[in-house]
């Protein structure tokens, strides 16, 4: 075997094992990510954290109940004022549009998803908080909704554009018009990959901090109502991380994995189970 | 306006209507119009959202003009306000992020695409999509607890010793500063950076391996000069969306860039970004002036990302239809 078919057979190993390290070392970050929280979060992590306000500071014990029910009302905004007109425009995209304006509706969806979300924050701070005049619970829904938008509307017409050309035809067939075929066929069809995309969008916005700063703000109290500021899971992470307490940092540690421990079961529950078996071969 | 067969007729005369489909004739129009005005409201948000920008920052604009984008100081209490130090933060830290980011995410998609089994490569692609799933603020935290102290006494010391006599590399260790922000980040963006480039290295076909392998290539030779090549756009396209991403993140990096507004060459310094800085003082800026100032930045931070990621779009779109016709959702 000459010298140089030696190096070239020992150079092939050396950087394909090297791709396998990059791959090795991406993937171990999240299990590594997940056991810090756990071993960090896991012990301060009681009933009394899902159940009691913050303490005072100095004072032992307290919980994140009002971050926890923020985030909740948060996120049911963000789904009732995003989702609809996800969903909606999403039928619109795949169903009816013609071909300049879907053009642009998809083309600006892919601009606001890739937005970063200190601007959603901004916007939000300005429709919303400015005429206001307070920050408020209301403001925050809204800038997780405009982030939901997007990815619901593109998610919905990826998967409407997957359902068969024929189960269409077979409902015109039976003389349904066009709505009927797609309410009671079509998206019943792709129901499972739209809510898949749901999901996932709302995970994402769970975890967003940066568009609730200067809108949701944050509370160390219970926040009434929809129109005054809100405690939320990540932004109270942020303000216990970046605060001198000692306790804080305890806080932080569990809240960090109560977010995470959210978002990823959601996620893994989600990718498992909903886009296994659809009713139509996906391509 | 009619759009299918069964559009209204003059049967379709209240009182004289005998079928269902008859009935809702003109249902088809109303569905067409409600789920039009919800992509219209999309469109009307965007359209909303770079107005709201545009006048709201008009006081810092025609106030300070091009100027902005080269003036360092920063100072809400006399009323002038410079990008600079927030947007040499900014390139500092992505720029950082790209270099650790890149080749470890294009390594891994090269595992998972060339070589690793099916099975394997997809299990690996799901662990980093819940990567790209994890929160930011869990990056924060772990940033702050964990690389902040590691930095200061171990590796920002050891780069010293090696590589101190390059200026980047030089000054005290507090731990904090560009170098661990653009660590952080590259942390977050490998996961963007290794799933549509495996994406891309995928659409690639498969004969143009075949070849490259019965011509004697070793699977390296194949992988390195042939696939990688064809590849290379979409590779782009993938760096472009990651920096896209890197320029806009906000928590992480917020949490452990220092928050100092001051241009420093050795990345040890703290420092600032443009997304750090809306994020710090956004809540508390007094004045018109001051609210100005900072949604001009958060401006120029949207237009920025538009390019990148339209750029990046196109990149991604021309190699994976080339490559197969198939293109990515």
């Amino acid at each position: 075997m000459s010298f140089r078919l030696a190096w070239r057979k020992s150079l092939n190993v050396f950087m394909l094992s090297l791709t396998g390290l990059c791959a090795l070392l991406t993937v171990s970050t999240l299990f590594f990510i997940l056991g810090y929280l756990v071993w960090n979060g896991g012990k301060d992590l009681s009933w009394g954290f899902f159940t009691h306000l913050p303490a005072p500071v100095g004072e032992v014990g307290g919980g994140m109940a009002n971050a926890i029910v923020g985030s909740m009302k948060l996120l049911l905004l963000a789904s009732l004022f995003g989702v609809p007109i996800g969903l909606l425009g999403g039928v619109y995209l795949a169903e009816f549009g013609g071909r300049t304006v879907p053009f642009l509706v998809r083309y600006t969806a892919d601009l606001l998803n890739g937005a970063p979300s200190i601007v959603i924050g901004i916007f939000a701070y300005a429709l919303v908080v400015m005429p206001m005049h307070h920050f408020s619970t209301l403001a925050g829904g809204i800038a997780l909704a405009i982030m939901v938008i997007p990815t619901v509307l593109r998610n919905t017409e990826s998967f409407l554009r997957d359902v068969p050309r024929s189960l269409r035809e077979g409902s015109f067939a039976l003389g349904a018009n066009k709505w009927r075929m797609i309410a009671t066929v079509v998206l019943p069809a792709a129901s499972r990959g739209i809510l898949t995309g749901v999901l996932l969008a709302l995970a994402r916005v769970a975890g967003e901090t940066a568009p609730l700063l200067f809108t949701a703000f944050g509370n160390r109290f219970w926040s009434p109502g929809w129109n005054q500021p809100t405690s939320s899971l990540p932004v109270v992470i942020y303000t216990y991380a970046t605060g001198p307490y000692e306790d804080w940092h305890r806080q932080a540690w569990a809240a960090g994995l109560v977010l995470l421990g959210l978002v990823l079961i959601t996620n893994i529950l989600v990718r498992a189970f909903l886009t296994r078996g659809t009713a139509y071969e996906r391509t | 306006m009619a759009t299918t067969p069964n559009a209204a007729t003059p049967a379709d005369i209240p009182g004289n209507s005998r079928t269902l489909s008859r009935r809702w004739a003109g249902a088809d129009e109303i569905a067409h119009l409600i789920t039009l005005i919800a992509a219209g409201t999309l469109l009307l948000i965007t359209v909303l959202l770079v107005y709201q920008l545009w006048v709201l920052s008009a006081e810092a604009r025609s106030k300070f003009g091009w100027s902005f984008f080269v003036t360092k100081t920063w100072d809400p209490v006399v009323g002038d306000f410079g990008a600079l130090t927030f947007i040499y933060g900014t390139i500092v830290t992505s720029a950082v992020a790209l270099i650790i980011a890149v080749p470890l995410g294009v390594g891994a998609a090269i595992f998972l695409a060339e070589l690793a089994p099916p099975k394997l490569s997809s299990s690996l692609t799901f662990v980093s999509d819940l990567l790209a799933a994890v929160p930011s603020v869990i990056y924060g935290l772990l940033g702050v607890f964990l690389l902040v102290p590691i930095m200061r006494t171990t590796i920002q010391p050891a780069l010293k010793k090696t590589l101190g006599f390059l200026p980047l590399f030089q000054g005290p260790s507090y731990g904090i500063g560009f170098l661990t922000a653009g660590i952080v980040l590259s942390i977050m963006i490998v996961p963007f950076v290794l799933s549509v480039s495996r994406e891309v290295l995928l659409s690639i076909p498969r004969d143009q391996r075949e070849a490259a392998l019965a011509l004697g290539a070793t699977k390296w030779e194949s992988t390195w000069k042939v696939v990688v090549p064809g590849a290379r756009i979409g590779i782009f396209g993938s760096v472009f969306l990651a920096l896209a991403r890197a320029l806009g993140e906000t928590m992480a990096v917020t949490m452990v860039i220092g928050n100092n507004p001051k241009i420093a060459a050795s990345l040890f310094s703290p420092g600032y970004s443009i997304a750090a800085v809306l994020a710090n003082e956004f809540s508390e800026a007094t004045g018109n002036l001051y609210l100005s100032a900072l949604i001009e930045l958060g401006l120029v931070l949207f237009l920025l990302t538009f390019v990148l990621n339209g750029l990046a779009r196109l990149l991604i779109l021309v190699t994976t239809a080339r490559g197969s016709g198939v293109l990515p959702t």
